[in-house]
């Protein structure tokens, strides 16, 4: 049988307010444990929670970002279960008035095709601290650090038909809130995480299939394994004539395999009721407005004004936008270098490659935007070829110097004076005799065999359009 | 002196009739000679009291002039102290020390006042009697055989009898107003948000609220001048403008209007406290208040509402107790499960778990609708029967309590005892000031007066109840404590 497969996805982001959800806590990443947990973070008796307005500030500005409606009455409840890295034994969220409703993002399929993604949406609530199980011979370590990071929950619609939707939708969900700068958005460090719902029905029935929940997916690539893998076991269930049982699992990375988590937790009743000790946040338009004047642009915005701007190809500008920083040393790249196609050719192609290399993130590269539009004016004015400046963009890895010294250092700069060509030439047409001829007799074509042996012979430093011209005036 | 009124201290302080530490050692002595049968303190803070009594007046002699300089305060055990042991009556905190201080004990401390110990109560605020505190029940000075009243038991015996001052209380459905009524003192729940909770170990965060119990209308006003005012710690706390709430005090009566509701005289009140009730309403009339009945058509509904709001409430905050960080931690747990059970089975008492575990019912899937929703309703009503009782009276006046102080052991229900509050609970549900002051004796004990005014009219009710003390004598009777004991005059 065939089968559909309907995917959505709860993600989790952590807000990157200096303090937490309701304590004035810092929230860096990486402290010493319980260095950053006061007494309300420990849930000592008679401590309340104080709403850090720019939790809210930042909730808002997702939902503005993603046309969402805002909840001009949005309420905290009180999620109740027992753990020991929840302090309070509650955690504080958001039930049935969420800050941020309905929205919508669109995502690029494969294709190139586009596709509304419904966002459900979007609570804040308050992070649990970590639980510790090593080193402590048996016991239990418990770091409270964490407890109480703000956290904004993004839920979409069962919208997404695959696990490259799942991924596309999830990409395009971290550009944005890295564009907004609300969030780190670091999968790995656990600054943003996924949770998907995934199920499978007939191709052709209405009625969803029953689904299960997948915890624990820490990267865009685990997702896409995650839900893959457990698309095949479900389609493996129900061929074998079983059922699905709704349940939560959990994804392996090691085995690339998800497996049940105890039944328990997911009977739990977590018996939510308003949080009698907050009120309500009441939002007015003026509010959401002044945080709309403070978005920036936004990568479809961005993209859009790249292809008409700079003349570069959707897929280009696509490719560009995708993270803010990346769009951003683009700009100045092209900016600096006059040269918007070369500057997004050797963006996406030379300094990707670069980057993906070592895995670097953008802000690491050696080669900042800066250098590399010198490069490519050095690309322009002729100085060097573009072939050169793929040996001096390697160059400028290790040595931090300026490109024009780089260049002068290694001997790169192109040869464009004429009698030096003209002696290169005049060898290559005297070791190439039949070349030479051929030309001569009409085939033209073959000048490029010819320019090529100039280039080799120069190492790469001669001009070729020079080469090639000096070329056609003395066999002709 | 220990007899004496805030306000005569005060003068006496000021006027160097009297220093703080003589003042402090005169309480410490009587609490050696009462505590034991009174049980009203679960810790007294002897050396500590002593050294802020020394610096009062020390700070007096520089010339100092905070408004509760030397005088001698107790603290309901449920207000953070730091590095004092605090325990909300419970086992579950014997050990627990608190890190750091409840704004209103900073407030009190602020402004002077020496912090004798922290006062007994039921466990976690949930009682009528003081009889479910894990430090056992504390005694009414005016009959050891009954209850103090509760939950704020302790400190309204240790007024009434002199072994303090002054002291702080919390209500949540009464908890100041029927022992202030029991042991025949004065006691003020301020409306919800005039006090800070900010350091107050919560029973239903939604009702709770800290108030003064003292010996006088004008002492009610002087400490809640001292407690009240928004705090940044509490989001319910209520920014509103500073207000002198001694300033109103001695306002004619002429013109009040003074509703009774007629659900407050019916069956189920003791005939001799309506008799009582009566008569303190008949004084009031003749500084000159107007008296009318007033309908309240929702009071049947409001205990059955409260006793789900507040236990709901209560279920989550008190999950915070699972032996994990402080409080006690039951012998060598076998898993977290087991630590989790065992701590909290053997570190709460009946009546705490029995409210956990009817909030928890009251929230569960399928039930909340039924329970907490149509409670929510409930309250609603109840507000809206006050807010238009209000458009006709300037305050509501009936009896606190049904019966004066019970025996000991003597409520074998909980139910039953529920119903002793059934005229408070109202107030807490619609976040009303209230106060309750002695207005006569029913088998030789103190019963008390309920006055209830609008959100924020704190003013009103002291100025009526001031003004009612100016004519009567009620609240200036004294228990004849055991003789055997020793007193000393300071």
């Amino acid at each position: 049988m065939q089968y559909e497969t309907v995917i959505g996805l709860e993600v989790h982001v952590q807000l990157s307010t200096e303090s937490k959800l309701f304590s004035g806590s810092a929230t860096k990443f990486g402290a010493e444990p319980n260095t950053q947990a006061n007494i309300f973070d420990l849930a000592m008796p008679g401590t309340l929670p104080v709403l850090n307005g720019k939790a809210v500030a930042m909730a808002v500005k997702f939902g503005v970002a993603i046309g969402a409606e805002i909840g001009k009455h949005s309420v905290f409840d009180r999620k109740n279960y027992f753990y020991p890295d929840l302090p309070k034994g509650y955690q504080v969220s958001q039930l049935d008035y969420p800050t941020v409703g309905k929205g919508t993002l669109t995502v690029t399929l494969d294709d190139g095709s586009e596709k509304v993604i419904g966002v459900t949406r979007a609570h804040m609530e308050e992070d649990a601290g970590k639980s510790l199980h090593e080193d402590y011979q048996g016991m239990t370590g418990i770091d409270l650090n964490r407890a109480g990071t703000p956290l904004l929950e993004i839920v979409s619609e069962p919208d997404l038909r695959s696990a490259k939707e799942a991924v596309a939708y999830l990409k395009k969900l971290h550009s944005i809130i890295r564009y907004l700068d609300i969030s780190d958005a670091i999968m790995a460090q656990g600054s943003m995480r996924c949770d998907a719902n995934v199920s499978i029905r007939p191709v052709g029935q209405e009625e969803f299939g029953t689904r299960t929940e997948i915890k624990n997916i820490n990267s865009f690539k685990f997702v896409e394994r995650a839900i893959n893998y457990e698309v095949q076991r479900q389609k493996d269930v129900l061929e074998d004539g079983g059922r699905i049982v709704q349940e939560t699992r959990l994804y392996d990375a090691d085995k690339d395999e998800t497996r049940s988590m105890r039944s328990k937790e997911v009977a739990n009743d977590y018996r939510y009721f308003p949080e009698p000790d907050l009120l309500p946040i009441v939002i007015d338009d003026a509010y959401i407005e002044a945080i709309r004047a403070t978005l920036p642009e936004l990568p479809d915005t961005r993209g859009a004004r790249f292809v008409s701007e700079y003349g570069l190809s959707e897929y280009d500008a696509g490719v560009l936008v995708a993270t803010r920083e990346m769009a951003d040393y683009f700009e100045t790249t092209a900016k600096l270098s006059g040269d918007a196609k070369l500057a997004a050719n050797w963006v996406s192609q030379d300094l990707q490659a670069l980057l993906n290399k070592h895995g670097w993130e953008l802000d690491e590269s050696p080669i900042q935007a800066e250098r590399l539009a010198m490069l490519i004016q050095r690309i322009k004015d002729n100085t060097i070829s573009g072939k050169i400046a793929k040996t001096v963009f390697d160059a400028m890895l290790d040595d931090s110097s300026d490109v024009d010294a780089i260049i002068e250092a290694k001997g790169l700069k192109q040869v464009t004076d004429s009698g030096a060509l003209e002696s290169l030439v005049d060898k290559v047409i005297a070791e190439n005799p039949d070349q030479a001829q051929q030309y001569r007799d009409g085939k033209v074509q073959v000048i490029g065999f010819l320019v090529g042996q100039c280039m080799q012979l120069s190492k790469g430093k001669a001009n070729p359009a020079q080469v090639n011209e000096i070329l056609r005036g003395k066999l002709s | 002196m220990i007899e004496k009124t805030v306000a005569e201290l005060s003068a006496a302080l000021a006027a160097g009739e009297t220093t703080s530490v003589a003042l402090t050692q005169a309480y410490l002595d009587q609490i050696a000679a009462h505590n034991e049968t009174l049980n009203a303190y679960i810790t007294v803070c002897a050396d500590s009291a002593l050294a802020q009594a020394r610096a009062a007046d020390e700070a007096r002699a520089a010339g100092s002039t905070a408004p509760l300089l030397g005088i001698p305060i107790a603290h309901k055990d449920l207000f953070c102290t730091e590095g004092v042991k605090t325990t909300s009556g419970s086992k579950i905190l014997h050990n627990f020390i608190s890190p750091y201080d409840a704004t209103v004990v900073e407030r009190m401390q602020a402004a002077g006042a020496v912090m004798l110990g922290k006062t007994n109560m039921d466990e976690f605020a949930m009682g009528s009697s003081n009889e479910s505190s894990y430090y056992g029940a504390a005694r009414n000075p005016w009959n050891l055989d009954r209850v103090p009243g509760g939950s704020s038991g302790g400190s309204a015996a240790a007024v009434a009898a002199d072994l303090c001052a002054m002291a702080t209380g919390t209500d949540t459905g009464g908890s100041i107003r029927q022992p202030a009524a029991f042991c025949g003192i004065t006691g003020l729940k301020p409306s919800y948000g005039r006090v800070s909770r900010w350091g107050m170990i919560a029973y239903a965060s939604s009702l709770d609220q800290a108030g003064p119990l003292c010996k006088t209308a004008e002492d009610a006003a002087i400490l809640l001048n001292v407690m009240a005012g928004v705090d940044d710690k509490d989001s319910t706390s209520i920014d509103l403008p500073t207000e002198d709430f001694s300033a109103a005090l001695n306002d004619s009566l002429e013109g009040l209007r003074i509703g009774l509701p007629k659900q407050h005289f019916a069956e189920g009140l003791n005939p001799a406290i309506d008799r009582a009730i009566r008569s303190a309403v008949a004084e009031l009339e003749k500084l000159g208040a107007v008296v009318k009945e007033i309908d309240l058509p929702n009071s049947d509904l409001a205990i059955s509402a409260y006793y789900v709001i507040a236990p709901a409430e209560a279920s989550a905050n008190l999950s915070r107790f699972d032996g994990v960080r402080y409080g006690y931690r039951c012998e060598n747990p076998v898993d977290l499960e087991d630590m989790y059970k065992r701590s909290r089975s053997e570190g709460f008492g009946e009546e705490v778990k029995r409210r956990i575990m009817i909030g928890t019912y009251a929230l569960s899937a399928g039930f909340y609708d039924a329970y907490y929703r149509k409670a929510q309703k409930i309250r609603r009503l109840v507000k809206e029967d006050y807010a238009r009782a209000f458009e006709e009276v300037d305050v509501i006046i009936g009896p606190t309590t049904p019966s004066p102080a019970f025996e000991l052991d003597s409520m074998k229900d909980s139910v039953t005892m529920y119903l002793e509050d059934i005229y408070t609970i109202a107030l807490n549900l619609a976040g009303l000031p209230g106060m309750s002051v002695p207005a006569g004796f029913v088998d030789g004990l103190p019963i008390g007066m309920q006055i209830v005014a609008k959100d924020y009219a704190e003013a009103k009710l002291l100025n009526v109840a001031h003004q009612f003390q100016q004519v009567t004598d009620w609240h200036k009777q004294k228990p004849a404590l055991s003789t055997a004991a020793k007193t000393k005059e300071a």
